[in-house]
């Protein structure tokens, strides 16, 4: 009896108790959808600056393994996330999109750094690059920065945690 | 049949490295010939990063267009930054007051430690070895620690501005530097007890990867990867900048020309910036930290050059000024893109095995090549 109230303690909104006990109620993909969460493997994919944070953030310091994103992997077919660090130009946009098809479904993306949001500091008078990672692939969180701090980037990787949890990334969206 | 190296023939394989690759440290392609496992010629295929820095920087004013010179080689920001307003300075002709030039030289050589030791544990990483890594970002951190407390930021500062410094130093910089360097010796010999040593490691590095003292000055090839084949070409020493000729430092120069002749350089090179800034941080003259220049420059008419030493080489600024406020033309020297070219020279008849430890000693940073 007592385990099952931490349970419920455990996955607020999730896990239901019945009364009098004995049976726990929840949806299937609550579940799947919070472990999910908790093991997303990050593409090593960094194009600029933002990829020495990205690189900190990998540290001991800031450490992100804390979070279950330790596992960095060098193939686009075994990552889930892809975090856009640095500025896309006209050349890397094929590239960009074609690593993010090459990801498994689910994925999620995060924009890191003004560049990949919008430009950044090369929004004028640049020919080459590209405004904005989201005019190439779909974008769930974006952080701000220039580069951003690796409080930021863990403050970002958490949120997609979240949306995650509550099904709300784009990919969840789209596919019902 | 004695095929030419150099020429693709048939069975020649031909592979791809990149643009997504963890060992081009960013978003390098190489199109890479192989005759079983013989690299016979390696092809750098560059774009795919190029953000039109010089075109954008003939559009914004002198103070501006330094900021995005930070972006360029991040690894060496300030002394990209240093660079910029040297050549700015040369053109107005102002002096620096020497509280900046001494702050600017220290600033210049913390980078210049910050680099190579992202180098080191990024090279180790290249090599299958994870550990260096942590040890490598464990140092590094505290000096991000100093220039955020400084300059506001970690890793793209903007700190040294034509006429000087863009703030003050903090009153806790001197006593940060002399505990970072009390940390950073008590930790130094754990780099050689970890790689240096190893025999593993040194296996894999000696005897690759020969680039010859010829080929090195024909290619361009400047910075530890030139004087690992013997060439002397430390900017600081030969063309002195800012007071860097009233300092005791060497340079470090290795005879071998092979990898592990590369990676010795830059370990001693770091004992150096020590050394210097050991003698600099008791002795930061008082003053101003900044000369009075007015609020919108403007060059003379003229072509006005100048080069500095960067953690990976000579990086010069040519500004063409028609005597405006905006640059006619900027053009950016950047060591990245010569030592690059040396890549298909070094690696011709090695094992395509060894082409990640070549790579990682010539310390590549892509946005510095395509710009």
């Amino acid at each position: 009896m007592v385990e099952q109230t931490n349970i419920s303690k455990d996955f607020p909104g999730q896990v239901h108790e019945t009364p009098g006990g004995g049976i726990v109620l929840s949806k299937l993909d609550d579940l799947i959808n919070w472990a999910r969460s908790n093991s997303l493997w990050p593409l090593t994919f960094a194009t600029s600056c933002c990829g020495i944070e990205y690189m900190s953030v990998a540290g001991a310091k800031y450490d992100f393994s804390r979070f279950g994103f330790e596992v960095a992997r060098a193939s686009p077919r075994q990552a889930d996330v892809i975090i856009i660090a640095g500025t896309i130009v006209n050349k890397m946009a094929p590239v960009l999109k074609r690593l993010y098809d090459q990801m498994a479904d689910p994925k999620y993306v995060i924009a890191m750094g003004a560049c990949a949001i919008s430009g950044g500091p090369f929004f004028y008078n640049t020919y080459s690059v590209v405004k904005g990672a989201d005019h190439v692939i779909p974008v769930d969180v974006y952080v701000a920065g220039c580069p951003p701090r690796p409080e930021a980037l863990i403050h970002a990787l958490m949120t997609l945690q979240e949306k995650i949890k509550m099904g709300m990334t784009r990919e969840q969206i789209k596919a019902g | 049949m004695v095929e030419e190296i150099g020429n693709t023939t048939e069975g020649d394989l031909i592979i791809n490295v990149g643009p997504q690759h963890p060992a081009t440290h960013g978003v390098l392609h190489l199109i890479i010939t192989l005759n079983g496992e013989t690299i016979k010629k390696v092809e750098p295929h560059l774009g795919f990063i190029h953000r039109s820095i010089e075109k954008m920087c003939e559009s914004l004013s002198y103070r501006q267009f330094i900021y995005v010179t930070s972006r360029m080689d991040y690894l060496s920001s300030h002394i990209n930054n240093h660079a910029c307003a040297l050549t700015v300075e040369k053109g107005l002709q102002i002096e620096v007051p020497d509280r900046a030039k001494v702050i600017r030289i220290l600033m210049d050589e913390l980078t210049r430690i910050a680099s190579h030791e992202l180098w080191w544990g990024a090279m180790a990483m290249d090599l299958g070895a994870f550990t260096p890594f942590f040890h490598a970002f464990r140092e590094r951190e505290s000096i991000n620690d100093i220039m955020e407390e400084t300059c506001g930021a970690r890793l793209t500062m903007n700190y040294i501005v034509p006429g000087g410094l863009m703030q003050d130093i903090h009153p806790n910089f001197q006593k940060r530097v002399k505990d970072f360097l009390s940390l950073y010796k008590s930790k130094i010999h754990e780099y050689d007890e970890l790689i240096t040593g190893n025999i593993i490691f040194q296996n894999r590095m000696k005897g690759v990867g020969y680039l010859s003292p010829e080929d090195a000055i024909s290619f361009g090839v400047t910075g530890p990867a030139a004087r690992g084949s013997g060439v002397s070409c430390d900017i600081r020493k030969l063309y002195p900048y800012d007071g860097y000729e009233n300092l005791q430092f060497d340079e470090i120069l290795e005879t071998a020309g092979d990898s592990f002749a590369r990676y010795m350089v830059r370990i001693r090179e770091m004992q150096q910036s020590v050394r210097i800034i050991e003698q600099l941080i008791d002795n930061i003259p008082e003053g101003d930290f900044q000369t009075k220049t007015k609020a919108v420059l403007k060059l003379p008419k003229g072509e006005f050059y100048t080069r500095v030493e960067t953690a990976r080489g000579e990086f010069g600024v040519y500004i063409v000024s028609e005597g405006g406020t905006t640059p006619y033309r900027i053009k950016f020297r950047s060591p990245g893109f010569s030592n690059l070219s040396a890549l298909d020279k070094m690696a011709r008849g090695e094992k395509l095995g060894d082409l990640v430890a070549m790579m990682g000693t010539l310390d590549l940073v892509i946005p510095d090549i395509d710009r």
